[in-house]
């Protein structure tokens, strides 16, 4: 299966990256040849083998209900590029 | 005595311990040898020379009253990938270039409670994405066998700057190969330990199912003492193992008698260079020697590690690096017109070529009617590897391979070929998508480039690991090789 710039584009679009046709076209070549090296994976018989989404077959442990985090707010919104009086700044998405 | 900065982590545990040297004459030695050669090298992207410097004083107070731990006093820098809190924490990227963490990541903050002295923030491929180490927003690191030449990746910077002894040890990370090929590539030891054996807390996560924390030194034994200071459950890290942490120190003198190592039939094909084959096979000579004997097993499903590998793994980074929004912290475009625009702009300035491309892929493979095919695809061949090695390891004790199919290659040589780049990592990535724990440790020099042999073992055997490669590196000394150009004065 090989992918056309239009692909890329809605990709892109879902991934929230804005690419210019420049970048659009250099990518295609690379993506094919990426996908192309994936695709060897469907000649592998993989019926009814369980998936296996992680190395450790792990238990959710659960901690104690109670409160241990204390309010970094301050503290993780002094890195932020955009911020006052506590809230992030964007543009405005409601007129 | 040789030159502070040659000594093995070991060696300066030891001279520390009998007053020999002061913590700081030790971190005052590392810091000029940083400053005489990282130019050359660019091996680091923050030196804290200054709070290196604190530390070591107070380790040393440390020390005089009695209270030092086996590594007080000992320095250590961390790949960028660790978060350290009020220090730069960039990830090889612009997206972080001015991010200034609000936290120290588990392992740096265990690595502060043992007293060892923090050098600085080690160069990587942006986001951990890469094999050479020339996908860093701060340039290439060089490897310092020839300045040339790749260091390897992602943890570039850790090989490099523990190769040419700018820090007795680094951390490193490992998603696919990242601590073991450029280990190989520089001819250092470098351990990816079980996946959940040490916290993934203030890791940048790249693919969370696959990412562990370790180390990159110049022996097994360094590596084992400084395992015992990372490894360990954390509740802050969900998938951290609830395991006993065994005493890897006292592991590494058990004798090797016994010990079945497999060779597996994929990995010694006619595809294996016949140079690297040789090297490999003066390390069996060696083991063997020492009383291991071998065996021929199989992995049947290995080939298709590769492919599987890249889909997970961009899978998962597309969804980890959601979070880069250009909002709360980190690269921010400038006059965004909507809040679209600002998400858009500030992603793509902020990433590079490769993390842009894992993220389309693995956008793609999660995409409305592509699951299938690909995601799931991918976690049923991860399977698959994961019962190949199981019935691998009922006939054998470790798992010996090469580390990479050949020596480090020049900058440039596959920069402009994903495919070629990603086929780096043929004989390391199973290991992953497995979870199990993998080390590199030196297998000798083709054409004056050091190469590296792989050990891979059933999971929490890092003890067993270690051993093995202690004991050989008691038999051989291409870990005590040095790069001509960065002599110790």
């Amino acid at each position: 299966m090989s992918l056309v710039a239009e692909d890329i584009q809605r990709v892109a679009k879902l991934a929230r990256l804005g690419l210019t046709d420049t970048e659009t076209t250099q990518t295609l070549d690379k993506l094919n040849a990426i996908l192309g090296l994936i695709d060897q994976m469907q000649s592998i018989n993989t019926e009814g083998v369980e998936p296996m989404a992680h190395p450790l077959e792990l238990n959710q442990i659960l901690r104690v209900d109670q409160v241990t985090e204390s309010d970094h707010r301050a503290q993780y919104q002094s890195v932020a590029p955009a911020a006052e009086d506590g809230l992030y700044l964007v543009p405005r998405v409601v007129e | 005595m040789s030159a502070l900065t040659e000594l093995t982590l070991a060696e300066l545990q030891t001279a520390l311990e009998s007053s020999t040297v002061s913590s700081l004459e030790v971190t005052h030695a590392y810091l000029e040898r940083i400053a005489a050669h990282n130019p050359q090298l660019n091996a680091f992207i923050t030196v804290t020379g200054e709070q290196a410097i604190a530390q070591a004083k107070a380790a040393d107070q440390l020390r005089a009253q009695g209270q030092a731990t086996p590594v007080t006093g000992i320095p250590i820098a961390h790949k960028d990938l660790f978060c350290t809190k009020d220090t730069l924490t960039t990830c090889g990227s612009k997206m972080l270039a001015n991010f200034v963490a609000p936290y120290d990541a588990h392992v740096v903050q265990q690595c502060q409670a043992a007293g060892m002295v923090s050098l600085g923030k080690l160069n990587m491929d942006e986001f951990a994405m890469g094999s050479s180490n020339e996908n860093s927003y701060f340039g290439p690191v060089k490897n310092p066998w020839d300045l040339t030449r790749v260091p390897g990746g992602s943890s570039g910077g850790s090989a490099t700057a523990v190769a040419a002894a700018l820090t007795p040890i680094a951390t490193a990370t490992d998603t696919g190969g990242s601590i073991r090929q450029p280990a190989a590539l520089t001819g250092t030891s470098g351990l990816k330990p079980t996946y959940g054996r040490v916290s993934r807390f203030g890791m940048i996560a790249y693919a969370s199912s696959l990412d562990q924390g370790g180390l990159i030194a110049q022996t097994a034994e360094d590596l084992a003492i400084a395992l015992q200071v990372i490894a360990g459950h954390d509740a802050r890290d969900a998938t951290s193992a609830l395991m006993e942490v065994p005493d890897y120190r006292s592991a590494l003198a058990t004798p090797l008698e016994g010990l079945t190592l497999g060779l597996p039939a994929e990995f010694f094909d006619a595809r294996l260079d016949p140079a690297m084959q040789s090297r490999i096979q003066s390390v069996i000579d060696l083991y063997q020697s020492l009383g291991a004997t071998t065996r021929e097993v199989q992995l049947p499903h290995v080939a298709d590690a590769i492919p599987a590998y890249y889909v997970i793994a961009p899978a998962e980074a597309s969804s980890n690096l959601s979070r880069f929004d250009g909002v709360r912290y980190g690269h921010r475009a400038e006059n965004p017109v909507d809040l679209m625009d600002l998400y858009e702009r500030s992603r793509s300035e902020g990433f590079g070529f490769e993390v842009k491309r894992r993220i389309l892929i693995g956008t793609y493979a999660l995409s409305e009617g592509y699951f299938d095919a690909y995601y799931k695809k991918a976690q049923q061949i991860r399977r698959l590897i994961q019962n190949d090695f199981k019935q691998a390891f009922a006939h054998c004790d470790l798992i010996l391979s090469p580390t990479t199919p050949s020596a480090a290659f020049s900058i440039g040589a596959k920069s402009d070929d994903p495919v070629a780049m990603y086929l780096e990592d043929i004989y390391t990535v199973a290991t992953n998508l497995a979870g199990l724990p993998g080390g590199s440790f030196q297998a000798g020099f083709l054409d004056g480039l050091p190469v590296g042999y792989q050990l891979t073992g059933p999971a929490f055997s890092e003890a067993r690991i270690l051993n093995a490669a202690h004991q050989l590196q008691s038999v051989s000394d291409w870990h005590r090789q040095h790069p001509e150009g960065f002599a110790h004065v």
